[in-house]
């Protein structure tokens, strides 16, 4: 298996729901996820960043094969995901991991740690009594927790030991691919900035492929080296990292940049999005954004854009973005307000 | 600030060291009751002094506290003592045996309600709501008109009380754990369900569920008491102490013993229960050690 060849494709996948208001009312249907597509290499990470609601977790969710895709296919390393819960299904867990947003949630209370970072090696039959033990003592070592934090309990930790552990246990397999949802939003600020590292340094050891999961622009950039960036279940940019936070094209994005606080900056730059938050459930028509875009065009209102690249290894949904010029950036839709501002 | 508190406490950054904790003076005498009528009934055959139907004409309604008779004999001269320690064994295990059989029952039924979901769900949230909308004594006595009283029915007939209490506390629990918390994180390492079932989600919920055993456990010995107390229950001349209740109640006025004796019995036993059940909750979750 050559580096070039993706570990993970994902093409145009699709989850949808079907909630119904009241008892006679209609069932309408909620498109958590509409035609999502990238695929990840190996030892790389892909950022997936986007508010509540955009999908990124049902993304994740799917990617891992927790759950099927009413469309589209997930492949990992060239095969199908098998049918969930089946026995190829179990065994694959070895090879794809997730780390959760809550740690507490995610580790068994009853247990002590020790024993629940040995819980995949005892499930996928590796090693024996003896190997498991070290490796144990190993994994815990390698995510900076002592032996005496194996022999504690889950609430007798600090979250960003907690989270220490759960990542502990996500190595355990020797896995080749890491989902992390949300891996640090519940941690304080400073205890972020350890366990984010802790992954970098981890994910640049093992070669791991990634995809991080967040609603934190910094953290996001921080760790991978391409963005997606997600809105209403669809991706509407993507690029590299650095480029995308310091041009965004999409409006979307350069509101979810401007937003981010940056030292040295005037606070009066910031985008405010004016209209309602996205509600999956009644989506707008033509282009999702359209609403809160303050360069939506009449024809936003009518066709949905589609993911367009933009050369650069940018691709953005937007009617109004061009093509990379003479520069080699992409440009979004200019109005003279924002310049201004 | 624990510096401050007490400023005289060294500093307590290491792990605390787990001490066994106390038995309450309460749930020791509580362990201590439960034990000791386990024993009785166990050794039934060996400790009663007399034969539950031996008839001792010339000593009938005879006092307690006489050396031939230490609790009394009723209105035949059977020895009371005698025939409390055969009904303790009778009931115990009609209660010990209901209270298991509905516990298993009722979790088996929730967690494959809980992994199985769809129409098995449906059909056994059904079934509990109809046990629950259904008053059990009812039920008891059709079963036992229509298939006649006997150890064997009574104890299934029981076993069936209770069910849904299990089948919903394990469903709903097993429910939430796989969504959002630990049950979800073990699945997706590759565990078998019989691992997350059994490993994980039943020792999460046991402090929930035998507290709901205990709750049903002195429930089933009314039950029964009940049952036999309306002669539907234990037949002569098997006895049991709803039957020995509800015998003695004819003499109430004269030889309140016959009847105080299991009723003391009944009281004090399902108190420990409870008692037991309570402090067992608080002792199984760690997070409260």
């Amino acid at each position: 298996m050559s580096a070039t060849t993706p570990l993970v494709e994902v093409e145009a996948i699709a989850r949808r729901y079907t909630m119904k208001k009241g008892v006679f009312g209609a069932p309408i249907e909620v498109r958590a996820v509409d035609g999502v597509s990238f695929s990840i290499r190996r030892g790389e990470t892909l950022g997936i960043v986007g508010e509540s609601g955009s999908g990124k977790s049902t993304t994740g969710r799917m990617v891992l094969g927790l759950e099927m895709p009413d469309a589209g296919t997930v492949r990992f390393d060239g095969a199908a995901i098998p049918p969930i819960g089946g026995a190829e299904w179990r065994r694959q867990r070895a090879r794809m991991q997730m780390i959760f947003q809550d740690p507490l949630a995610a580790l068994d209370r009853r247990l002590p740690i020790a024993a629940q970072v040995r819980e995949p090696l005892d499930i996928h039959l590796i090693g024996n009594e003896a190997e498991r033990e070290a490796r144990v003592v190993e994994l815990l070592r390698d995510v900076g927790l002592s032996a005496d934090h194996g022999r504690r309990y889950p609430h007798e930790l600090s979250g960003g030991q907690r989270q220490r552990a759960v990542l502990a246990r996500a190595l355990a397999t020797r896995p080749d691919f890491l989902v992390c949802d949300e891996p640090v939003s519940a941690l304080d600020v400073s205890i972020q900035a350890q366990v984010v590292n802790q992954l970098i340094d981890i994910q640049a050891a093992l070669g791991l492929a990634m995809l991080f999961i967040s609603h934190d622009l910094r953290v996001v950039r921080q760790v991978s080296r391409r963005v997606g960036v997600m809105y209403l279940g669809r991706i509407v940019e993507e690029g590299d990292a650095d480029d995308l936070f310091a041009t965004p094209v999409h409006p979307y994005t350069r509101a979810l940049v401007s937003a981010a606080p940056h030292p040295g900056r005037k606070p009066t730059e910031r985008i405010v999005l004016t209209g309602d938050p996205p509600n999956p459930a009644d989506r707008p028509s033509g282009c999702a954004f359209h609403p809160r875009c303050a360069f939506a065009v009449a024809r936003c209102r009518v066709e949905s854009p589609v993911l367009a690249d933009l050369g650069a290894g940018r691709q953005v949904a937007c009617h109004l973005a061009s093509p990379a010029g003479a520069g080699g950036v992409p440009t979004g839709p200019k109005l003279p307000a924002l310049e201004v501002a | 600030m624990t510096d401050l508190a007490a400023p005289g406490a060294p500093a307590s950054h290491q792990q605390p060291v787990r001490r066994r904790p106390t038995i309450p003076l309460g749930v020791a005498l509580a362990i201590a009751w439960l034990i000791g009528m386990i024993v009785v009934a166990l050794l039934a055959d060996r400790i009663t002094p007399y034969g539950v139907t031996a008839m001792d004409l010339k000593n009938r309604l005879a006092l307690p506290g006489n050396t031939g008779h230490w609790l009394g004999t009723d209105e035949l001269g059977r020895d009371v003592l005698s025939r409390l320690i055969a009904s303790v064994r009778i009931s115990l295990m009609i209660a010990f045996g209901a209270t298991l059989i509905s516990a298993f029952v009722g979790t088996l039924l929730g967690f494959l309600a809980a992994h199985l979901r769809g129409a098995f769900e449906q059909m056994v949230l059904m079934l509990a709501d109809f046990q629950a909308s259904m008053p059990f004594l009812i039920m008891a006595l059709a079963v036992l008109a229509f298939f006649g009283s006997s150890l064997p029915t009574l104890i299934g007939l029981m076993g069936i009380y209770g069910w849904e209490r299990y089948a919903r506390i394990s469903r709903g629990l097993a429910i939430s754990a796989g969504q959002q918390g630990y049950a979800g994180a073990i699945r997706q390492l590759g565990a078998t369900p019989a691992r997350i079932y059994l490993r994980h989600i039943l020792p999460n919920i046991a402090s929930t569920l035998i507290v709901s055993m205990t709750l049903v456990f002195p429930e089933v010995i009314l039950l029964e008491s009940g049952l036999s107390f309306l002669g539907l229950g234990v037949q002569p001349p098997m006895t049991s102490l709803g039957n020995m209740v509800g015998y003695g109640r004819e003499y109430l006025t004269r030889a309140p013993w016959i009847m105080l004796a299991p009723s003391l019995a009944i009281v004090v036993t399902t108190f420990a229960v409870s008692m037991l059940g309570d402090w067992l909750r608080d002792r199984l979750d760690p997070t409260l050690r």
